[in-house]
């Protein structure tokens, strides 16, 4: 079969100008002529000003990464134009508001220049809507039917009144009509809406979200933060629906303290922050582990240290999210790896957490928390929901909340439920919960609390494969880069390397059992993540014997499939001219 | 009325003899055992601090938590079953120091938790340095110069935050202390009672009898526990008179009342999931 349409549309223009808005609305339309998305936005810090970008990808195939460079630029201004028009393949395609600027004579591509500002002023009257006409523009060079978006546009304005609504359909129809009128297309892209079954458009945020819901979370506790506020916000209006409560609390340390208490009461809980917020949550993360309470805390990474870049990606709160606390608090640490991994992955951090009497984290990052993709509608009636063990009738007549069982987890009894009256203390404590100051206790009490987790050593299917069976060269990674690895090894695998990649769900504790027998014919690993420091390739060399090469680049912008895959070339042909691995 | 045994856990309270929490703890367990709340159905939230042990010495349900942070969890755990009597328990450090921001938040976030700080004005775990409520030129092993911040006053804090109940109490008038601990656990809404509770190790100047000169109950001289400005005069008081009592109250829905989740009933009998709510998911097709 030949290759279908893949097409890279980037929006760039002011902050505030509706870039955002004007993406998200193409991206769904053309998620509704049933093509496969994968788009993200990357704004400014600021409420307005600053510059803002969407990038949509579309494809009628499966698609795994944002792509490298782009095949549309939508440029509302001149500082679009400078910034991304080196990114723009061949043949180079350039959508721009005439009144805003004309590209220098020695840009070759096609040039679909409109009076955007014009139009919309006479047209429309309103200079607000500025963004519609551009979207009006696209979908008729590109053939996305415009009834997509009159529904689209009805459900997003609607709710503001007739008047809005009307304007932002007349602005629609503004920008094709001046298309048909004004425009040749000199150009082959063509959408062609296509039958098929109907998909979610979600960004990683939202997917979390309904995934949390769908866990049986009941207590949402969280203080707004970039760029994990849209968790708080999506589940303050969705939660209260389902038999569940969100609170605003004061700041984050009151946050993860609300949900250990919710916790403590009998219900599942969570809170959302990012870096900055998460640094506040270690204290109580270590109470958690030490009273044994499931908790679930999310963070959606941004680049650090400090305030660091709030709108912009990193992964480098791994060491913080398995070490932070004081005085050995283990948890799980677990990373999301895709839209369609933030609702199920969120599931099971919901039930490792009370499986295993711990406080889970989740790690995704601000790319994946606020790009949207297409994913199949999960089956809401088979999502398996998974509560802590609680003590039997029996066991109440002399109730010792930290029973050494088999497991090493204890069945945990409820406030209200029953008559097992106990005290959970964040000092050293015995089996029966009583404060208790000897080593030999606290010893046998620390290793409770650490191996109860070993069996997630052991467990299968917490680590994706990709590629060849037996590679020599690989590729693990974490989190959000899953799909630009699984790119990177598809193309790498049509130049001729043999190679394949691992992907661990859950980062601590690692799932070694699985990832030893991956490592069996592995001479070299890269490792891409995006943090200066390697901090993953640091953690993996402490479990396993392998020679690892970092690929880590400070965050800001995600990898492109190029960058690893270039990578995976280098390190192919050292281990096939070398004899000295690492050299 | 249920015995005041039921009560106590088989912990022996770990505070020095003569020690103004013995009261506190005394009264806690006459108070509930008077109004007959079941064990199982008592939350007890402490921080850390002498007197965020209590919680362990109690037999009902206890969460001795970390410095500061009593009040947040306290918070979650009345979200997710408002049906538990939910008490927290702390010190002037813990509540007004580390803890005072969750405290005026928590105070006008109105939830029906009663909040019983046990007030000795000295950091007493610790071996006796200042406190946010010791008095202006108190000398203590870290003010050896006396203090020169001016102390919090909690009552007044709590008035102008939007507290609807608002009381002090005092260890050596533990008949009245018990009465105020019952109006708190009955008040719907925060409920604060700071209670003097003097430290007979570090806190050599706020004694029993120092107190004992000062304190007058604010019931007995017609003090109207619905006037705002009369309880804040009240709150002033300090030098010469010292006021114990009711010194506010107020009627205003509780977090609880106000919060739609919860008018169906507490969380916890609440299903669980989104099974057969599929609808869930339509606004993202």
């Amino acid at each position: 079969m030949a290759r279908g349409i893949d097409v890279i549309i980037r929006i760039g223009g002011e902050g505030g100008e509706g870039v955002i808005s004007a993406g998200d609305i193409i991206t769904q339309a053309l998620a509704r002529c049933s093509m496969e998305i994968y788009a993200f936005r990357t704004y400014p810090a600021e409420i307005k000003g600053g510059h803002a970008v969407y990038q949509v990808r579309a494809s009628d195939e499966m698609l795994l990464s944002q792509g490298d460079g782009i095949d549309v630029l939508v440029a509302f201004n001149q500082e679009a134009y400078d910034r991304h028009v080196a990114e723009l393949k061949p043949p180079g395609i350039l959508v721009y508001d005439t009144d805003a600027f004309e590209p220098p004579a020695e840009f070759k591509g096609i040039r679909y220049g409109a009076p955007i500002s014009t139009v919309t002023r006479e047209k429309v009257g309103s200079n607000l809507t500025k963004n519609i006409v551009f979207v009006g523009v696209v979908a008729e060079l590109f053939g996305i039917p415009l009834d997509r978006f009159e529904e689209l546009l009805k459900q997003r304005y609607g709710k503001k009144g007739a008047e809005a609504m009307e304007k932002n359909l007349v602005a629609l129809k503004a920008g094709a009509e001046h298309v048909r009128e004004h425009i040749v297309k000199q150009d082959a892209i063509k959408i062609t809406p296509r039958e098929r079954a109907p998909r979610l458009v979600v960004s990683g945020n939202e997917a979390l979200s309904i995934g949390a819901i769908a866990a049986g979370l009941k207590v949402y506790a969280g203080y707004p933060i970039t760029p994990a506020s849209d968790i708080m916000e999506w589940l303050a209006k969705e939660l209260p629906k389902f038999g569940g409560s969100v609170v605003q609390t004061e700041d984050e340390i009151a946050a993860i303290g609300a949900v250990l208490g919710a916790s403590f009461a009998g219900k599942k809980a969570m809170t959302a922050t990012s870096g900055p917020g998460f640094s506040l949550m270690v204290e109580l993360l270590g109470l958690a582990t030490m009273t044994e309470l499931p908790a679930v805390i999310v963070n959606v990474q941004r680049c650090g240290p400090s305030t660091g870049m709030p709108t912009k990606t990193e992964q480098s709160d791994l060491g913080l999210a398995i070490y932070g606390a004081h005085g050995g608090a283990p948890r799980i640490v677990m990373a999301l790896s895709s839209v369609e991994d933030c609702f199920y992955g969120i599931i099971r951090a919901f039930n490792f957490s009370e499986r295993f009497q711990v406080p889970v984290v989740v790690l995704s990052d601000q790319y994946l928390g606020h790009r949207k993709a297409s994913i199949n509608i999960p089956d809401l009636s088979q999502v398996q929901i998974e509560e802590r063990a609680k003590p039997t009738v029996e066991e109440l007549q002399a109730y010792r909340r930290y029973r050494m069982t088999e497991t090493l987890v204890s069945p945990m009894a409820i406030p209200g439920e029953m008559r097992a009256c106990y005290t959970a203390s964040g000092l050293e404590h015995d089996e029966a919960a009583a404060l208790n100051h000897e080593p030999a206790n606290h010893q046998k009490m620390v290793a409770k609390r650490f191996k109860k987790l070993d069996a997630i050593k052991h467990m299968t299917g917490l680590a994706r494969r990709y590629g060849v069976d037996d590679p020599e060269v690989a590729v693990i990674g974490w989190g959000s880069t899953e799909g630009v690895i699984r790119e990177a090894v598809d193309l790498a695998q049509r130049r001729g390397i043999r190679v394949g990649a691992l992907h661990p769900k859950v980062i601590s504790p690692l799932p070694e059992d699985d990832i030893r027998s991956f490592l069996k014919t592995v001479k070299k690993v890269i490792v891409p993540e995006l943090n200066y420091d390697g901090q993953f390739a640091k953690w993996l060399r402490g479990f396993f014997d392998i020679d690892v090469v970092s690929l880590a680049k400070a965050g800001g912008a995600p990898f492109s499939p190029k960058e690893i895959v270039d990578k995976i070339e280098e390190v192919s042909r050292n281990v096939h001219t070398t004899a000295v691995p690492g050299v | 009325m249920a015995e005041i045994t039921l009560y106590r856990s088989k912990v022996k309270p770990d505070w020095c003899p003569g020690c103004g929490d013995y009261a506190v703890l005394n009264a806690l367990q006459k108070a509930v055992a008077d109004l007959d709340i079941n064990p199982k159905d008592i939350l007890a939230v402490s921080g850390i601090g002498c007197s965020s042990n209590l919680p362990g010495f109690l037999n009902t349900y206890g969460f001795h938590g970390l410095h500061g942070r009593s009040l947040p969890i306290a918070t979650g755990a009345k979200l997710a079953n408002h049906d538990l009597t939910v008490i927290a328990t702390g010190g002037d450090g813990d509540g007004f120091g580390i803890g005072l921001g969750h405290f005026v938040h928590t105070v006008r976030r109105n939830v029906d938790i009663l909040y019983i700080v046990m007030d000795n004005q000295v950091y007493g775990l610790t071996t006796g340095q200042a406190s946010p409520t010791t008095e202006k030129g108190t000398k203590t092993k870290s003010t050896p110069g006396g203090v020169i911040e001016f102390p919090v006053n909690p009552l007044a804090l709590a008035l102008v935050s939007g507290g609807t109940f608002v009381a002090r109490g005092f260890s050596g008038e533990v008949n009245h202390l018990t009465e105020l601990i019952k109006q708190g656990i009955r008040h719907k809404g925060f409920a604060l009672l700071d209670v003097f509770s003097p430290c007979v190790t570090y806190n050599k100047h706020n004694t029993y009898p120092w107190f004992k000169e000062r304190v007058y109950k604010v019931e007995d001289e017609g003090h109207d526990a619905s006037n705002m400005e009369a309880a804040l005069q009240r709150a002033g008081e300090w030098d010469g008179r010292i006021p114990i009592g009711v010194l506010y109250q107020a009627e205003r829905p509780t977090y609880e009342e106000e919060e739609l989740a919860l008018q169906a009933g507490p969380l916890v009998k609440q299903p669980l999931g989104l099974a057969g709510r599929e609808s869930v998911l339509l606004e993202f097709t």
